[in-house]
């Protein structure tokens, strides 16, 4: 009973702030709303018993997406009341067939999903209940997450570190180190 | 915002305890909710106030970009290398069950590691990242 309402309430508060990103056009404030809309995620995640999840989506989607939108937005406009959104110049038809389309074959597919938490769910069949009941006592780990996680998919972990880490050097190399001042801009591109 | 008193405080305040709450996270994984991502995350986050609030310049005293670079390294360096000791021990690769001396003692230390080598990693590429953005703007002085 008050999962349900909190779903429905945090739903809500989704569509409104989905709503809310499509009308503003400030930009500051689309990415405020955008941090908010990570945290409201996260909240859903919570009712779901997910907290690993929510955990990573509150501080990612909510707190280091955020400042990173924020250092794109205040490198891409030099003064803040230029931080307008322009409305874009083709009509709205197009995409909106699209999404709505799309959209409907979701909706559509969400009937043959088995109902959440079913235990009858191929994704409960096939190798959760191994983890649940082997890890404690092979891993002595009691967060399952960690466990399966760390140890039995130890090599999608190390994968992911290494995307990470790619994505660091991915940055530095694109944008690390500052900006050559142009002090004589025919000169420079003489050189270049 | 250097000259903002309250902030300044209050993110004084506030800074040490993101830092104990990702030690925390990063530990407790095991136990509770969390892991080397998370608290990698969080320990950037107190990082990143202190940036913001100080200024770059000030938080780059306290971790110079060449030490993040060496320690984002470190981080994938210790999990493939915890993979690498469990291969020389006898076992698979990243099979930790040959580090300790049971399987329970070399799954829990196995794991352990590799989640303090993805902290460290996180925690340094997002500020490797932060600042890289963060300074784009300025010319070279």
């Amino acid at each position: 009973m008050i999962d349900s309402l909190l779903d429905i309430t945090l739903l809500t508060l989704l569509v409104i702030q989905a709503f809310a990103i499509i009308y503003l056009r400030n930009l500051f404030v689309v990415i405020m709303m955008f941090g908010a809309f990570s945290l409201i995620s996260a909240g859903l995640f919570v009712v779901m018993d997910a907290v690993d999840v929510a955990f990573t989506e509150a501080a990612v989607g909510a707190g280091i997406s955020t400042v990173l939108m924020l250092a794109t937005v205040a490198l891409t406009y030099s003064r803040s009341e230029d931080m307008q959104e322009k409305l874009p110049a083709h009509k709205p038809w197009l995409p909106l067939a699209v999404v709505i389309i799309t959209g409907g074959m979701l909706i559509y597919g969400t009937a043959d999903i088995p109902a959440f938490g079913d235990p009858n769910a191929p994704a409960q069949q096939h190798v959760a209940p191994y983890y649940l009941e082997k890890s404690l006592p092979e891993t002595g780990v009691p967060n399952v997450v960690t466990a399966v996680l760390a140890s039995y998919r130890g090599f999608d972990t190390l994968g992911e570190v290494t995307v990470i880490f790619t994505a660091g050097i991915a940055v530095m190399l694109l944008i690390g180190g500052r900006r050559r001042q142009n002090k004589s801009q025919s000169g420079d591109d003489d050189e270049a | 915002m250097k000259h903002n008193l309250i902030l300044r405080v209050v993110s004084k305040f506030l800074i040490p305890l993101i830092f104990l709450f990702a030690l925390y996270v990063q530990f407790h994984g095991d136990f509770g909710p969390g892991g080397g991502f998370q608290a990698g995350v969080i320990f950037s986050a107190g990082i990143i106030l202190y940036a913001i609030v100080f200024g770059t310049e000030t938080a780059k005293q306290i971790i110079p970009p060449f030490v993040l670079r060496i320690l984002a390294s470190l981080g994938v360096l210790l999990y493939a290398g915890t993979g690498v000791a469990s291969l020389l021990l006898g076992g698979e690769y990243l099979n930790y069950s040959v580090l300790g001396a049971n399987q329970v003692a070399g799954q829990h230390l196995g794991i352990l590691v590799i989640e303090l080598g993805v902290g460290i990693t996180v925690m340094s590429v997002m500020l490797i990242i932060f600042f890289a953005f963060a300074e784009r703007g300025r010319p070279e002085s």
